[in-house]
């Protein structure tokens, strides 16, 4: 935390405020010593005429606002003393928001650590039956998941759909659980200095033939032949995809960063590069088991993969 | 007449005119930026149309296109009739008009461009950072040199805060504005991090305190006692008022960045000055409310005045809400929430907006030597207007307490019972009951420029002699 200033100059700012505070104070007690109008007594004006008619009333402060004031002045030394304001001076109570952050979290842990905690012994596979952890799981995905993934867990383009059973990286306990605690990084080379267009276009055919589209057979024949030299190494002879390496399963028509011809070229020419971030630090241990059984219990409703 | 025999109501003129314009143009992106929150679709993918870029457009249209020429306008009209002299060269003020009028086209090709310093309220980059100090400079010399030359020996209480505003305005932009430009359309703030992040909160409060307060004070301190025909009520109220409210003012910037990397101290002093600061507010209130006793039942048959005080009354509701948001455990909840947005339009609709067309009011049958043309559209703007800011203002307050609320509330469990989108989701409907309030003022506004126009068209402009000076008596 930077603390703007060093050496003396906590002391000018403490002595400062102190004068601001005693100065304003001064200044208004003496402003409000004036003589008290008699009971039926009229005010009277300044003196002063500007613009015709423009004048003012000698009439003396409210008492209920300088009250007020002094009030608010009072709070503020008490304030003063009791919190850090005063230069390095941290306050008869010590306050920092460190330490209110810190007991705030300590106390969150102490009353709903218990809850996530007794699940962590249990399989995924159990707790993912377990309606009460999936409601857990559900408002953790809520809270942390569906900025990318959707309330849904349907996804959107460039992040994947959790419900649709196809897994860039498995869908084991173990894999999805891996994957939220260290996240994963996706790469997907750029084909544009290798490959010219023609031959995008062809390998675009191909992978379109793959997924069960209607395509010129031609065109696809000869994107095959590419396919087989530069994208079988990570896609799979196939097109089955490559689990390890997170690379996608072609053959099928579901799309990460969108299925048409326009979109596959792009993604083949200008590559792609997915990120998940890791979780596993700043959820802790319990929370990633909770919200892996959640992500897991999506296979369970459209049966086993 | 010779010209020194009379008042320079010409810069007046224009800077009452360019109010009304400026005033629609803000209001009018202020209700379509709304209605893109309700219904973002309107952005219509066009970049130069996007939240981002025209919300800056708003904020400086109403502050300092609006709200500035309205300062300039009331300045020149009040310093020159309360000092009994002619404004201090005529070439200067003509300069400040052509000036800030530059200031604000270019302003308004800058930022849908895309071009900004990227701070709050002083987003436009620095060449015209640079012409606003010259154009700010050239209004002091003006300002003070009709002070220099006034034929009455006490300065007006409303100068006082006049003069307390230009030299306060000069002072933050200057500091808060220093960069280190790259190019012509880009500069980096001489600031960094949390340094940054002060200079310009203390910026950014002063510019509601100073522009926003001390500079409207000033408008009210001539308008409330010349439209009821009564003295100010209190002297001793309005020397103590202005100079803690000036004193105090200036600490107050850290409650804007509570809970962040801000040295505890100064978040302490922000949070401690801002509470001291509410009586010093309500003084000016007081002063101005009070000034009607015993006119009270002009309030009834005088629409104008009835605008002034009530605009009276939303700067007292406002400068109670302020410290009462510093705080931090109040802070906690309505910090990031739409509360902070209802209460900016609550001292931006209700305080500065509704004092500024009530000078209006005020000053176009003595511009132009006409009644006004229907007092009657004064009482239709006044209550549309006013049904305006209530909508708005309240289903910003429910927006932003619910907001905040469903930010913390948690389960038995303890996990967050709300995801963001949800929050969003229940803000939906208060978005649009506040797009309705901003049209409706729009409106009312709107109802004012015809009312205006209707008074001024045809008419010969007002040449109006000086007056002796009244004798003390």
């Amino acid at each position: 935390m930077p603390d703007f200033t060093s050496g003396i100059w906590s002391y000018i700012i403490a002595i400062v405020t102190i004068l601001s505070i005693v100065g304003l104070t001064w200044f208004t007690i003496a402003q409000s010593r004036c003589k008290k109008k008699k009971p039926g007594e009229q005010a009277q004006t300044m003196g002063h005429v500007w613009d015709d008619d423009l004048a003012e009333y000698n009439n003396p402060m409210p008492g209920w606002w300088l009250n007020m004031f002094y009030i608010t002045l009072a709070w503020g030394v008490l304030y003063l003393i009791l919190y850090p304001g005063l230069g390095a001076f941290p306050g008869v109570l010590a306050w920092t928001q460190q330490t209110q952050y810190e007991e705030e979290l300590a106390e969150a842990e102490d009353k709903y650590g218990p809850i996530f905690n007794k699940y962590l012994n249990q399989d995924i596979e159990k707790v993912a039956m377990d309606s009460e952890a999936l409601e857990i799981g559900k408002s953790l995905f809520s809270t942390y998941c569906t900025t990318c993934h959707g309330s849904d867990a349907r996804g959107a383009r460039g992040y994947p759909n959790l419900r649709d059973n196809d897994w860039l990286y498995g869908g084991t306990p173990e894999a999805i659980k891996t994957t939220i605690t260290k996240g994963r990084t996706g790469a997907m080379p750029a084909w544009s200095a290798m490959l010219d267009d023609e031959k995008i276009f062809n390998v675009t055919s191909y992978v379109l033939q793959l997924a069960g589209r209607e395509v010129d057979t031609e065109s696809a024949s000869k994107g095959k032949e590419i396919y087989q030299t530069s994208c079988a190494v990570c896609h799979g002879a196939e097109g089955q995809g490559n689990q390890q390496l997170g690379a996608p399963k072609l053959a099928d028509d579901i799309w990460l960063y969108g299925g048409s011809r326009k979109k596959i070229m792009e993604s083949i020419r200008a590559g792609r590069n997915g990120h998940m971030p890791p979780h596993g630090e700043f959820l802790g241990e319990a929370k990633v088991h909770l919200l892996t059984a959640y992500i897991y219990s999506f296979s369970k409703e459209q049966g086993s993969n | 007449m010779t010209d020194a025999q009379t008042y320079n109501y010409k810069v007046v003129r224009q800077f009452a005119i360019m109010t009304i314009i400026w005033g629609i143009v803000g209001m009018l992106v202020g209700v379509f930026i709304a209605a893109q929150l309700a219904w973002p679709a309107l952005n219509f993918d066009i970049p130069w149309l996007t939240f981002g870029r025209l919300r800056p457009l708003h904020t400086n249209a109403v502050i300092f296109a609006f709200g500035g020429s309205a300062l300039f306008a009331s300045s020149y009209y009040i310093v020159q009739r309360t000092c009994h002299v002619r404004l201090y060269s005529d070439g200067l003020a003509a300069f400040t008009f052509w000036g800030w009028q530059l200031v604000i086209v270019l302003a308004a090709i800058t930022l849908p461009l895309g071009i900004t310093a990227s701070k709050e309220y002083a987003e436009l980059e620095w060449p015209i950072d640079i012409l606003i100090t010259v154009v700010w400079v050239a209004y002091a010399v003006v300002f003070f040199g009709t002070i220099m030359h006034r034929r009455v020996k006490h300065i007006y209480v409303a100068n006082w805060f006049y003069a307390a505003y230009i030299i306060t305005i000069a002072v933050l932009h200057i500091v808060n504005s220093m960069a280190l430009p790259v190019t012509l359309t880009k500069s980096y703030s001489m600031y960094a991090g949390v340094q940054d992040a002060m200079v310009q909160w203390w910026y950014g409060h002063n510019a509601v305190g100073f522009f926003l307060t001390a500079g409207f004070l000033g408008m009210m301190y001539y308008f409330i006692p010349k439209q009821a025909g009564r003295p100010v009520y209190s002297y001793r109220l309005s020397i103590v008022h202005f100079w803690a409210l000036v004193f105090t003012y200036i600490w107050a910037g850290p409650h804007h960045l509570h809970y962040t990397a801000l040295p505890y101290w100064t978040q302490s002093l922000g949070m401690v000055m801002s509470i001291i600061l509410l009586a010093p507010s309500w003084g000016g209130m007081i002063n101005g409310i009070m000034t009607l006793s015993g006119a009270w039942h002009k309030l009834r048959t005088d629409p104008v005045l009835r605008m002034l005080i009530v605009s009276l009354s939303f700067y007292g509701m406002s400068t109670f809400e302020g410290p009462m948001m510093s705080i931090k455990t109040v802070n906690a909840l309505s910090h990031y929430t739409d509360w902070t947005i209802g209460h900016v339009h609550s001292g931006a609709l209700g305080w500065v907006a509704f004092i500024s067309l009530a000078c209006l009011y005020y000053l176009f049958p003595r511009l132009y030597g006409r009644e006004i043309y229907s007092n009657r559209l004064i009482e239709v703007h006044f209550w549309i207007s006013t049904i305006g800011i209530v909508l708005y203002i309240t289903s910003m307050w429910v927006s932003g307490i619910m907001q905040g609320l469903m930010w913390r509330a948690v389960n038995d469990d303890g996990t967050l019972t709300y995801s963001f989108v949800e929050t969003v989701q229940a803000m939906h409907p208060f978005y649009i009951i506040r797009f309705l309030g901003g049209l409706m003022f729009l409106a009312g506004t709107l109802v004012m420029a015809w009312n205006l126009w209707k008074t001024a068209a045809g008419s010969k402009p007002v040449t109006a002699p000086i007056p002796e000076p009244a004798m003390a008596h």
